[in-house]
């Protein structure tokens, strides 16, 4: 085929709808294919680091109210290697951390503080005093309140369901964890039970009674999530050339 | 194909007598149009009720279903899917049927179906947001059962849309088309790229993701910029594509700059999301890609803005007689405005400063109020009166006091959002003498309260713009028209003004 030039070598595309149809397919799908499938094949993407584990039940319910408030609109949990960042709110943040969070909760916007290592940075007295009134607490800030939280049952009977579907999509939970869920989702709460074989299954989980109330509570659980944060790799274990991709 | 055979194609030269006359479905158009209007007066009265929340954030009630976390999805996608997806709905059925001298494929039910079906999956994702029942991915909150729907109404959507452009009596697609068949096929690859997800009860609302971590941090921004590059840029750059020229009575300005920019832009778009995601814990590989593809994209989006807007030439004083052709290329400048903001932004150092900040916010608004409503309005004012058979709009300088009302608007908007962006991204990483960071955290929120203040007055602006719109636009359809001075009339007191305006 020859053509007289460019423009009449379009006419020969823009005459068919299915060729059109087909060349715009191909083209809108290069980009992406490019960019997501070596995320898998690279073993570089995620650093191998130890530490990282699932959610206990109290923290998965807990993240999953995070998204439910939609706290990821006004938060991050991605500090960037920059000096003030790092400075602000501790190491950056690696890949690994987040490999068990579906969906990843990065976010895009910090009208309040990152949170990736707000994990132990304050108590829990202030996480339950400043959900429920946030600018008794800080008074600059802009933040809704959640008293309404803090006397709210957690409805979390579903939990075992939860952990299945979450291992179908690849968190590794065991069978011991599963069976175990709903103890270890009433234990975290409780200091004085048995709490030894809930820390095996997930160490560093932060066990308190954390709104002081004698139910498990929503607000307990947002706050079980949030003492956890960051807190799970030791960076001392590590140099920092040994995260480079 | 010259310019001649274009002016062809958009009906310009056509004279009516020659050529039989096609039955085209108006119905689902004249549907999509008020729902268009209905949608952007709610998306927008939330957008401004949540701005105000930021600034004074009593007004989040205290109450769960008020909270800025559960509306800000209401708003986000009310304007993006209700809105400008009606928007879309209407002006592409008109121009593909239009171009194509053709009736809609699939019949009149088929039609309403699609329109319903639309409607139901908006009305569906807005009334769970409020109750918590979100998956937490932004711009794709919507919860599985409700994406499952979109879907069979996406099918829907294109097959009606293939159906009408194989009917075609016209040997050519033309241009507008193609950017509306890479939108439809474009949202059809992300949706469902996007939402792979198991639901963790068939009877429940919950459902959790397939991909996790990085993977699917660089999935929801593959995703999330192209909904902006397909969803808010090509399907609109086809509304501009058959609107402007329609308007201004001129054929485009460059058919071989129409497909170049066309086949370049949908190319480049779809690499630049992970300018989203920059000095995060996303391979530094694919940060680079991003960067570079973005930094690209400047020069196709430029050439369809020239395309558009030198389409006025030896058309220049239609802007000042046809606000409605004002609102129609001030969003093509915006258009220029915020694609070349883009990819600055997604410059490595640049975003370093700007990312996680209001500017962000700010860039993406010029885009939506700017470039994405404007040239919504332009199409809307231009279809009501054909659509429903009226001579004219029930008043022109109304649309000329939404015109300045909106770009009032827009400005306090978009400065607000620079001034707050670049401030608090300044004083995040701000030292003091002693090598101490300068300033907490609560002391960059406190400097941004004046700015959301602001950006809550230009949003009510915006709001107040439209809702004169839909006003006007009741009228038109009741079929009232306003007795007033016509633009047309040039003072002429002062010699020389009349000059050129013949």
């Amino acid at each position: 085929m020859a053509f007289k030039n460019f423009t009449e070598f379009h006419h020969s595309i823009e005459r068919n709808v299915f060729v059109m149809l087909g060349l715009t397919f191909i083209t809108v799908s290069i980009g992406g294919l490019v960019q997501v499938i070596p995320l898998y094949t690279i073993e570089s993407t995620i650093e191998k680091v130890e530490g990282v584990r699932p959610y206990s039940p109290l923290e998965l319910a807990g993240f999953n109210i995070y998204l439910r408030e939609g706290c990821y609109l006004c938060h991050s949990q991605q500090i960037r290697p920059f000096r003030d960042e790092v400075e602000r709110y501790g190491h950056y943040s690696l890949a690994a951390e987040s490999m068990y969070d579906h969906p990843f909760q990065w976010g895009s916007k910090r009208t309040g503080p990152d949170l990736a290592r707000v994990g132990g940075k304050y108590s829990n007295a202030w996480h339950v005093a400043h959900l429920s009134d946030p600018r008794a607490v800080v008074p600059e800030s802009v933040m809704p309140t959640f008293q309404w939280m803090a006397t709210r049952p957690l409805k979390f009977g579903d939990v075992q369901a939860h952990m299945r579907t979450l291992r179908t999509v690849g968190v590794p939970y065991t069978d011991d964890m599963i069976a175990n869920a709903k103890d270890d989702l009433a234990s975290q709460k409780n200091p004085d039970a048995d709490n030894e074989g809930l820390l095996k299954r997930y160490p560093k989980a932060v066990v308190a009674n954390f709104t002081g109330d004698k139910t498990v509570t929503e607000m307990d659980a947002l706050i079980a999530y949030l003492q956890v944060l960051g807190t799970l790799v030791d960076f001392t274990q590590y140099q920092p050339n040994q995260f480079q991709q | 194909m010259t310019s001649a055979t274009l002016t062809q194609a958009v009906g310009l030269g056509r004279s009516t007598g020659t050529v039989e006359t096609v039955a085209y479905n108006d119905q689902i158009i004249r549907y999509s149009v008020v729902a268009t209007m209905v949608w952007a007066l709610f998306g927008m009265a939330m957008g401004v009720w949540i701005a105000a929340e930021l600034a004074f954030p009593a007004l989040n009630l205290g109450l769960e279903w008020t909270s800025f976390g559960r509306l800000r999805p209401v708003h986000t996608n009310t304007v993006i899917f209700a809105f400008g997806g009606n928007a879309l709905l209407a002006t592409s059925l008109y121009c593909v049927q239009r171009t194509c001298r053709a009736r809609l494929w699939g019949g009149a039910n088929l039609a309403l179906f699609l329109f319903w079906g639309y409607q139901a999956y908006c009305l569906m994702a807005d009334l769970g947001y409020p109750f918590g029942i979100t998956q937490g991915k932004e711009y794709a909150e919507s919860e599985w059962f409700a994406d499952l729907w979109l879907l069979v109404v996406w099918v829907v959507y294109l097959m009606v849309f293939v159906g009408t452009l194989t009917r075609r009596k016209e040997p050519h697609i033309y241009v507008a088309n193609w950017f509306f068949l890479s939108f439809i096929v474009m949202v059809a690859i992300l949706h469902i790229g996007n939402n792979l997800e198991v639901p963790v009860s068939f009877f429940g609302a919950k459902s959790y993701p397939v991909v996790s971590g990085v993977q699917s941090a660089m999935v929801q921004w593959w995703y999330g910029h192209n909904a902006v590059g397909f969803f808010l840029t090509a399907g609109f750059l086809g509304i501009m594509y058959y609107f402007v020229p329609k308007r201004a009575g001129r054929p485009v300005y460059s058919y071989r700059l129409s497909i170049v920019h066309f086949w370049s832009l949908i190319f480049m778009y779809v690499w630049v999301g992970p300018h989203h995601l920059h000095y995060t814990a996303l391979p530094d590989w694919v940060q680079t890609l991003g960067m570079t593809f973005s930094v690209m994209l400047w020069m196709p989006s430029w050439g369809g803005m020239f395309n558009g807007i030198m389409t006025l030439s030896g058309a220049w004083d239609k802007l000042r007689t046809d606000p409605v052709l004002r609102f129609l290329v001030t969003s093509v400048a915006f258009y220029g405005m915020s694609t070349f903001e883009g990819p600055v932004m997604a410059i490595k150092p640049v975003n370093a400063l700007s990312h996680y900040t209001d500017w962000t916010v700010g860039h993406v608004h010029s885009g939506a109020l700017g470039w994405v409503a404007l040239i919504s309005f332009g199409a809307l004012y231009h279809l009501v009166p054909i659509l429903w058979n009226r001579e004219r709009l029930y008043s022109m300088r109304l649309v000329g006091v939404h015109f300045w009302i909106a770009t009032m608007g827009i400005v306090l908007y978009i400065t607000a959002m620079w001034i707050s962006g670049v401030t608090q991204g300044l004083m995040w990483r701000a030292y003091d003498s002693y090598g101490f960071l300068q300033y907490s955290f609560a002391e960059t929120v406190a400097a941004m309260h004046p700015l959301y203040a602001i950006r809550a007055l230009g949003g009510l602006c915006f709001l107040i713009g439209a809702s004169i719109m839909a006003y006007n636009l009741y009228r038109t359809v009741r079929g009232d028209v306003r007795e007033e001075r016509s633009f047309l009339a040039v003072p002429t007191a002062r010699p020389g003004a009349a000059v050129g305006t013949a």
